[in-house]
């Protein structure tokens, strides 16, 4: 394995906050403001040339009583090296926003969106931030752990 | 015309053929549909009960087969739907999201369609064999040769 966390830790030694290797999936938790940087440099550094965007997504660790309660998870992936690397960017609620990353992988404009309507993280930058799966009409952040299970929005029809 | 009995005749008559000349709306979202299909094609043929024309259009049809999970985004497009339908019509919920929603309990989804539009079949199952569906279909004629005619 290619080691790529190693070598992006070490070309962010301050801002690639904890990297470890799960059985070869490796991780690097980078600090929110490096974050276009860094992908940048993923991007286009003939090293690591992740020409993909495979997945973003993000996890609520509310109930896991983590500091800070967001995670936003990035997974890259290279054609040309047939590799992949996770990326990690941990954020606040009070100031849950990130860069977008529309404008290096065209595939982020839909992620985002998802990542918005079911976690509400802004992302700043975006061309088009609206929710994508629920209507305009719903309130709230369905992902959300603090979303009441049993709450129901009906557009039409009783609320059951 | 001077007695009852010629109408209710005449009921009977309407309801027999109303009942053979099923045309269906197919509202198609999920899985249910490929059960769906395998029952309209020729190993389980709808066509024996007269209902092998489905159109596409809710003007020209008399079921409205909702066949699978209904969100809350689109709930209000089948409401159109069937308020497009002309009268006499009829609705089947199939399969057991129809019906109540199954094992979708979330923010999404609604809680069986009755709680929008009226349902005359309920067919569970997830997803009901076409067996099943014939059972359906069967008992919805029974429900058409049966009811007051219009």
């Amino acid at each position: 394995m290619p080691d790529l966390h190693k070598k992006l830790k070490e070309k962010f030694p301050d801002k690639a906050i904890e990297i470890h290797n799960h059985r070869g999936d490796e991780t690097a938790v980078i600090e929110r403001g490096a974050l276009v940087e860094a992908a940048q440099f993923l991007k286009t550094d003939p090293e690591f040339d992740f020409n993909v965007l495979m997945d973003l997504t993000a996890v609520d660790g509310l109930e896991l009583k983590w500091t800070p309660r967001f995670e936003v998870v990035y997974h890259f992936y290279s054609f040309a090296k047939n590799h992949r690397l996770r990326i990690k960017v941990r954020i606040c609620e009070k100031d849950a926003a990130l860069p977008t990353l529309t404008g290096l992988w065209p595939a982020a404009d839909w992620f985002e969106r998802e990542v918005w309507d079911m976690f509400g993280i802004r992302f700043e930058g975006h061309p088009n931030l609206k929710r994508i799966l629920m209507y305009e009409e719903f309130s709230g952040h369905p992902l959300r752990k603090d979303y009441p299970y049993n709450k129901r929005q009906p557009l039409i029809g009783p609320k059951n | 015309m001077n007695t009852g009995s010629f109408t209710s005749k005449l009921d009977a008559m309407i309801g027999w053929a109303r009942k053979f000349s099923i045309f269906q709306y197919p509202f198609v979202t999920a899985c249910c549909g490929m059960e769906y299909m395998a029952t309209a094609c020729s190993h389980y043929d709808v066509d024996r009960f007269g209902a092998g024309l489905p159109r596409f259009s809710p003007r020209q049809s008399d079921v409205l087969f909702v066949v699978g999970t209904i969100s809350h985004k689109i709930a209000p497009v089948l409401k159109q739907i069937y308020d497009q339908m002309a009268d006499p019509k009829w609705v089947v919920a199939f399969g057991v999201c129809t019906c109540t929603g199954g094992f979708y309990d979330n923010y999404a989804t609604v809680q069986g369609i009755d709680t929008i539009i009226p349902v005359d079949v309920y067919i569970p199952g997830c997803p009901p064999r076409p067996e099943n569906v014939l059972d359906g279909l069967i008992k919805l004629q029974e429900k058409i040769q049966k009811q007051k005619q219009e």
